[in-house]
């Protein structure tokens, strides 16, 4: 098979011109669907019938969570891409996902013990789903400690990728566990086969939530691989080109 | 093969060999990854009597009686049985027939006496007016998220 059309997508200068492209897009967008997602999430939506008001974390929690599983596939992915194509580009996006990632998964945390300690009358209960959760939080962290362990970044990139990978085995659980265990957690109510158990008026902001949290992860992830790859190609005459177009100083160490 | 097949057939197998594990553990230790124990899986004697362990069910419409003080008692049940609680403390403001509730507490001469209710929530959200609309209570809930061991072993 012929992989040069994907080696040439992966080439670093084109990556970071398409990311400047498209990061601008991804945050405007995302700030504008957050700004309706939470107008209409926390003032237009009515209170549920019986959380009141207090259901309105879902705006912030739903989200936060749905994403925190998702930059982990898409760490994994670029973890076995980095792994197998050796792709320079594939460990950026490793690296630059973790934080992003990590900061998702602990806000989900977060606004679940807030929302847990008014509605089931606790803040923490290590069930299924916030135990497996709160491991998700710590794989995030180890890839981040893991990076900063190694002084050369591609040896440090081969073991977050594998890392990455390891961890992967625990996104299923974290779905799954309300569905497979019993857990004070509650079942989905969105992200399931069949019809969502929440009426339209809620769940429309909720959706905007969810885009808007999508595209902000996706420009934040964007700006940081074009850090990482500026920093580790700081030699190369692109980005000595780019930091001219700049105006900046060409003669970077 | 060459090295880049290689290192593909080694990410795979890796993913392989974790998917197994983790199926083979957790299929395992499904019994212990279960935050609590339904009605059932106690009238069926499938408990230790005297252990201390968490119960869940729905507290059944028209069973609540508030004695004195913060005294309560009610039944809880699963889809197939139910079982009498007795409580004394404070409840979570979601509390109320028809809910969902985990208690923490041991059995005493077939009454599961508890010192600690939280409540489950469930996963449906809908405004008053369209809840009010809904007949009972128990339409609203539904005791499926209580699986007693033989059903979540099936």
């Amino acid at each position: 098979m012929n992989w040069t059309w994907f080696h040439r997508l992966g080439s670093p200068p084109s990556f970071y011109r398409f990311a400047g492209t498209l990061a601008p897009w991804l945050g405007g967008l995302g700030l504008a669907a957050l700004a309706y997602a939470w107008y209409a999430g926390l003032v237009l939506a009515p209170a549920d019938y019986q959380q009141k008001d207090a259901f309105r974390i879902i705006y912030v929690h739903v989200p936060a969570a749905a994403v925190s599983l998702s930059l982990y596939m898409l760490m994994a992915v670029a973890g076995g891409i980095a792994l197998i194509w050796r792709m320079k580009l594939a460990e950026c996006v490793l690296i630059a996902t973790a934080p992003v990632g990590a900061s998702f998964t602990a806000l989900a945390l977060l606004t679940g013990m807030l929302w847990g300690k008014p509605m089931w009358g606790a803040y923490w209960v290590w069930d299924a789903r916030l135990t497996s959760e709160l491991v998700l939080l710590f794989l995030y962290v180890g890839v981040m400690g893991l990076k900063a362990a190694f002084d050369e970044p591609r040896a440090a990139a081969r073991a977050c990728a594998l890392l990455a990978l390891v961890g992967v085995v625990n996104v299923p659980i974290v779905h799954f566990s309300v569905e497979w265990w019993n857990s004070l957690h509650q079942g989905s109510t969105v992200l399931k086969f069949g019809k969502p158990n929440i009426s339209a008026q809620m769940a429309v902001p909720l959706y905007a939530a969810l885009l808007a949290t999508y595209l902000l992860a996706g420009q934040a992830i964007l700006r940081r691989a074009q850090n990482e790859l500026l920093s580790r190609e700081r030699n190369t005459r692109w980005v000595r080109e780019t930091l001219t177009e700049l105006g900046g100083d060409p003669h970077v160490s | 093969m060459t090295k880049r097949q290689k290192r593909m057939a080694a990410v795979a197998a890796l993913l392989l060999g974790l998917g197994l594990s983790a199926y083979f553990v957790l299929s395992a230790a499904r019994k212990n990854m279960m935050y609590f124990y339904t009605p059932t899986d106690l009238v069926e004697h499938r408990v230790s009597e005297d252990a201390r362990l968490r119960l869940g069910g729905l507290v059944t419409v028209g069973s609540l009686k508030r004695g004195e003080g913060l005294n309560v008692e009610f039944t809880l049940a699963d889809c197939e049985k139910s079982l009498p609680v007795r409580y004394q403390g404070i409840l979570p403001d979601l509390f109320r027939e028809g809910q969902g509730i985990v208690a923490t507490g041991r059995m005493q001469q077939g009454t599961f006496v508890a010192d600690e209710v939280l409540a489950k929530h469930d996963e449906n959200y809908m405004p008053p007016e369209l809840a009010k609309s809904l007949k009972s209570a128990d339409g609203k809930h539904n005791c499926a998220p209580f699986k007693s061991m033989q059903q979540a072993a099936r």
